[in-house]
């Protein structure tokens, strides 16, 4: 019944609150009235007795303001009042309002950003069902950490474990698609059977591989995306059973993969494909060659209740097996198991985890700015707060009305935030979409709402405590005498000490922007070994019927293709590649130097990087020519086998003797090359390659490329071109010839080199561009943080600066006295912030380049630019101090 | 129990006015001086204590108020015991006596 009795109360002091708070005044006045006249009957004198009375009763505001406190629901009342009074108050101030608010905004929206980021990345698990259970699988074949998996190898896995419920194998593919309407290429990623079942995929339409379509010599079947079956098929269910023509071959459309499918990985470059379509139907040599990895990445769903430890345990069995059974290509060769989720976010994690601490030290800058504002605001409040005391509000009630208000603006500067926060997220994410992996799955959702609720609601803790500590420590009388002096001495030291932590706070994150600024500064002007301005690369797919011909009818019409792309008006040179190319596509090869025993294993081999590239690379590229000569076009296939190295080759292999005739051996081919010619390293793996680590590079001509590999080069052809402007005309240019040769025939994935260079440097350009922007956001902060602190310090002294002037000090000196004190505050914050910084930077230290972490050029600039920008900021509070008529200030007050 | 001495005030402070409303309805002044007159003056109740005590107490059921005319015909707020109420002297009854039991026999420990 209790219960039942106290639900009705609050509902009745709710709903009939006029009521119940009228009835209680007049029971207080009566019984004030039935005092009085006790005291009258006792025979005192009217007004002796009205005092009396008034005495005993305590007064009856008190009395009432008592009761309030005790009544159900009271606090729901006097919350709704605190609120209407916050907001009278901040209305009654708003240049301090909005200042309060949009800093708030500015610290919670730039963490709810990142937050919102760090969530759709790290934080939510991937889209698949019980996604724990995923792993992603790579070789090891040193000196490779993570490599790419010989088939033959990956099917043993698949037979051999103990641990998966299923293993499935992917690669990159292209394919033409012909036949109905235009010619157009296809990104193509070749599953195996297993691959959407193993990820929990619902298909739109259709069915799943079956694994005896996953096998050599099986009919042709293909899956669709959902944008192509939509784009090209007008998204109608009759296309299943319906045949395409890819490669010229005949596939069946058995199945359309959802929209909202998504699939990527960092370390083994899973794209999503226009069209999927089994592995294990692909009839080239190398799906049978253990040696060989072409560029086959593998994911595999652990069997429930298996660790990922068990797993290694059972995979490092069957490579140690493997290795014993095959030793020529598996010896040393190990399995590489990383969870999917891991896989996928890759190094963005430590990249994210740095911008979110950086972005929390603008917040905690936010925060001290707030509370400095509510500070210098409760000095001019501390009447207002005692004649409430006096009113019979008791302390709690005080603290409690200081901490709605900060709550107030919090809510207020938070909803902001969350608004900034949605469309700057949208922005950056839109600017530098390849920095980040899962970017797509990146959104506001209800972690992103409850962090933002507890940043602010930590927020309004921080700041709102500070002037409650101020009242906590005061009694009604003092405060009610003491207005002017209580103000002075403690909080202007509390005060100053967090403006220097705020100048502390901005010099870490103008250091670590500054770092990574200087990085990428370095990282620019790296020499790549070749000139990418102006170079274009591009594939060119040929027509089926091509790989149809002899070797040398193939040769031929590669040759002819050659000759009609460099005849195309716009380009100055140009040159057809194969296997690797700069920070495009990696591709070596074992090889040992003729004179040398062979190595007994393929894995025992030094590897190179190698390029298969026609006589005009050099030119095109704009690689150094340093020794000897370059491919020409008479190294064909009649002609004796050469080879040019890289000057890091001929330093590491043929450290004091000529390399110029001397031969080497390929892994794989049976023919002997001569070295004819060095020329310059060239990064192959960004501009942040590490030297130590880069491979020796290789370049062999791209006719000599023997017979039995002549079918796979029928398939496709790539190429570089120099242009004359960067412009992209000349891709429409070059689609127009290729296609004029053979309607078949498509030119297709156009990357200007530079393009690609930025590309590369994506990652970097993100972290630089939110460390930027949270630094400007600290100092403009930090720079408000000193202004209105300074201003406001003025303010108070204006009695005491007015004296001085009264007595003789100059303008000049009045100037030189606060300037000297914001100095004096901004060495401190500077000092400490320094320190600070070093410790801070070391962590990134792993995305500088070229540039330690207590590089002096960035320490000494930030160290001369916080001072700097602190004095400008107390410079007009400076200026009014010294202006301030001392007859004036002295009747103030 | 709670071992807190406010509680324990406040406790003692709600046996006195559910004791002055064993006799009969009052209103705040009339329970102020019976407690004064039960306790012989030992406590007096200040009005600032007195009025949250009832507004509490018949938030929770155990008095009940109402309007009526006082004995020089002032109107003024009346106070009853609910049954909640009587049940409730009694429980506090038991509990001051434990209490005082309880501090009888601290007192006198040797």
């Amino acid at each position: 019944m209790p219960l039942l009795n106290q639900a009705r109360s609050f509902l009745r002091n709710i709903v009939l609150a006029r009521r119940v708070e009228s009835d209680l005044d007049e029971e207080v006045r009566s019984h004030l009235d039935m005092l009085t006249e006790e005291n009258l009957r006792a025979g005192m004198p009217l007004h002796e007795a009205r005092r009396a009375a008034r005495i005993e009763l305590g007064g009856i505001d008190q009395v009432k303001e008592q009761v309030h406190e005790v009544q159900a629901g009271n606090w729901l009342h006097s919350i709704a009042g605190d609120c209407r009074y916050g907001i009278r108050q901040l209305l009654k101030n708003p240049g301090f309002a909005a200042v309060a608010i949009m800093t708030l905004a500015l610290g919670v929206g730039a963490n709810t950003a990142l937050f919102t980021v760090v969530n759709g990345v790290l934080l939510n698990p991937l889209p698949y069902p019980r996604p724990d259970e995923l792993v992603s699988l790579a070789q090891k074949l040193p000196p490779f950490e993570q490599f790419a998996i010989s088939y033959p190898d990956f099917l043993d896995w698949g037979r051999m474990n103990h641990t998966f419920q299923a293993l499935a194998a992917y690669r990159q593919n292209n394919f033409n698609l012909t036949g109905s309407g235009e010619a157009q290429r296809l990104k193509a990623t070749q599953v195996s059977a297993s691959f959407f079942s193993l990820l929990g995929v619902n298909l739109v339409l259709g069915r799943n591989f079956l694994p005896e379509e996953d096998r050599r010599g099986a009919a042709h079947v293909v899956m669709l995306s959902a944008s192509l079956w939509k784009s090209r098929f007008g998204g109608s269910p009759a296309i299943l059973g319906k045949t395409l023509t890819l490669d010229g071959e005949a596939y069946t459309v058995v199945g359309v993969v959802p929209e909202s499918f998504y699939f990527c990985c960092e370390s083994t470059n899973f794209r999503l494909g226009d069209v999927y379509v089994p592995i294990g139907v692909w009839d080239v040599p190398w799906m049978q060659d253990r040696g060989a990895h072409p560029g086959i990445f593998a994911v595999g769903r652990l069997q429930a209740g298996t660790t990922i430890e068990q797993a290694r345990a059972d995979t490092n069995q069957i490579a140690h097996n493997l290795a014993a059974a095959y030793p020529d290509s598996d010896k040393n060769v190990g399995i590489v198991l990383s969870p999917l989720k891991q896989a996928m976010v890759g190094n963005s994690r430590s990249m994210l985890l740095l911008l979110l601490a950086a972005v929390g030290l603008v917040f905690l800058i936010a925060c001290v700015n707030v509370a400095n504002l509510l500070l210098a605001r409760s000095t001019g409040r501390v009447q207002e707060f005692a004649i409430r005391m006096a009113l019979g509000a008791t302390r709690q009630r005080l603290v409690r009305q200081l901490l709605v208000e900060s709550a107030l603006l919090a809510l207020i500067g938070g909803s902001i935030g969350l608004l900034l926060a949605a469309g700057g997220t949208r922005a950056a994410l839109a600017a530098l979409p390849e920095a980040l992996p899962r970017a797509n799955e990146v959104r506001l959702d209800a972690h992103v709402l409850l962090f933002t609720l507890v940043v602010s609601a930590v927020g309004a803790l921080l700041f709102g405590l500070m002037p409650v500590l101020k009242i906590s420590g005061a009694t009604v009388h003092k405060n009610l005498k003491e207005r002017q002096r209580w103000a002075s001495g403690s909080q202007h030291r509390i005060q100053r000490t967090f403006v220097a932590a705020e100048i502390s706070l901005a010099v870490v994150l103008l250091s670590a922007a500054g770092l990574t600024i200087r990085s990428l500064a370095n990282l620019w002007s790296v020499d790549p070994g070749f000139d990418p301005r102006n170079l274009l690369a591009f594939n060119v797919a040929l027509p089926g019927s091509t790989a149809k011909g002899t070797p040398s009818e193939i040769r031929g019409y590669l040759n002819q293709l050659t000759d009609a792309i460099a005849t195309i008006p716009g380009v100055t040179a140009s040159g057809r590649t194969a296997g690797a190319l700069p920070m495009a596509g990696d591709n070596e090869v074992g090889f040992w130097i003729e004179g040398q025993v062979r190595p007994s294993t393929t894995s025992d081999m030094p590897n190179a990087l190698n390029y298969f590239v026609g006589p005009g690379y050099l030119k095109v590229m704009g690689i150094r020519l340093l020794r000897g000569r370059f491919i020409s076009a008479q190294d064909n296939i009649h002609s004796r086998f050469v080879a040019v190295i890289d000057d890091r080759f001929e330093r590491q292999y043929f450290r004091h003797r000529n390399p110029l005739g001397e031969h080497i051996h390929l892994a794989g081919l049976d023919e002997l090359f001569e070295i004819v010619g060095v020329v310059g390293h060239v990064n192959q793996n960004g501009l942040d390659e590490n030297e130590r680590s880069a491979a020796v590079q290789l370049y062999n001509s791209i006719d000599q490329i023997p017979d039995k590999f002549i079918t796979a080069m029928a398939k496709s052809a790539g190429f570089v071109v120099r242009t004359e402007a960067s412009n992209n005309g000349i891709t429409g240019a070059i689609r127009q010839t290729v296609g004029k040769m053979n309607d078949q025939q498509v030119a297709y994935d156009f990357a200007w080199m530079e393009e690609i260079i930025s590309g590369s440097l994506a990652a970097r350009r993100f972290t630089m561009f939110l460390l930027g922007v949270f630094a400007i956001l600290a100092l403009s902060l930090a720079t408000i943080g000193v202004y209105g602190v300074f201003s406001y310090v003025v303010g108070q002294r204006t009695q005491e600066i007015g004296i001085r002037m009264a007595l003789g000090a100059e303008r000049r000196k009045v100037v030189l006295m606060v300037l000297g004190e914001a100095g004096k505050i901004a060495a401190l914050g500077v000092g400490v912030g320094i320190v600070a910084s070093i410790g801070f930077c070391r962590l990134i230290a792993s995305m500088l380049f070229r540039v330690s972490s207590y590089d002096p050029v960035t320490l000494v600039s930030v160290a001369m630019i916080l001072p700097a920008v602190a004095l400008v900021a107390c410079y007009i509070p400076a200026r009014r101090a010294s202006h301030i008529d001392p007859m004036r200030a002295l009747r103030y007050e | 129990m709670s071992p807190e001495p406010t509680t324990l005030l406040q406790g003692t402070l709600d046996l006195l006015i559910l004791k002055s409303l064993v006799a009969g309805e009052k209103h705040g002044l009339g329970i102020s001086r019976r407690i004064e007159q039960i306790t012989s003056g030992t406590f007096v109740v200040k009005p600032g204590s007195l009025f949250p005590a009832l507004h509490r107490m018949e938030e929770e059921g155990w008095i009940s108020a109402f309007w009526g005319d006082s004995e020089n015909n002032r109107r003024a707020k009346y106070y009853r015991l609910t049954k909640a109420g009587q049940k409730q002297l009694e429980v506090e009854k038991k509990r001051w006596g434990r209490i005082s039991w309880a501090i009888h026999q601290a007192l006198e420990a040797s």
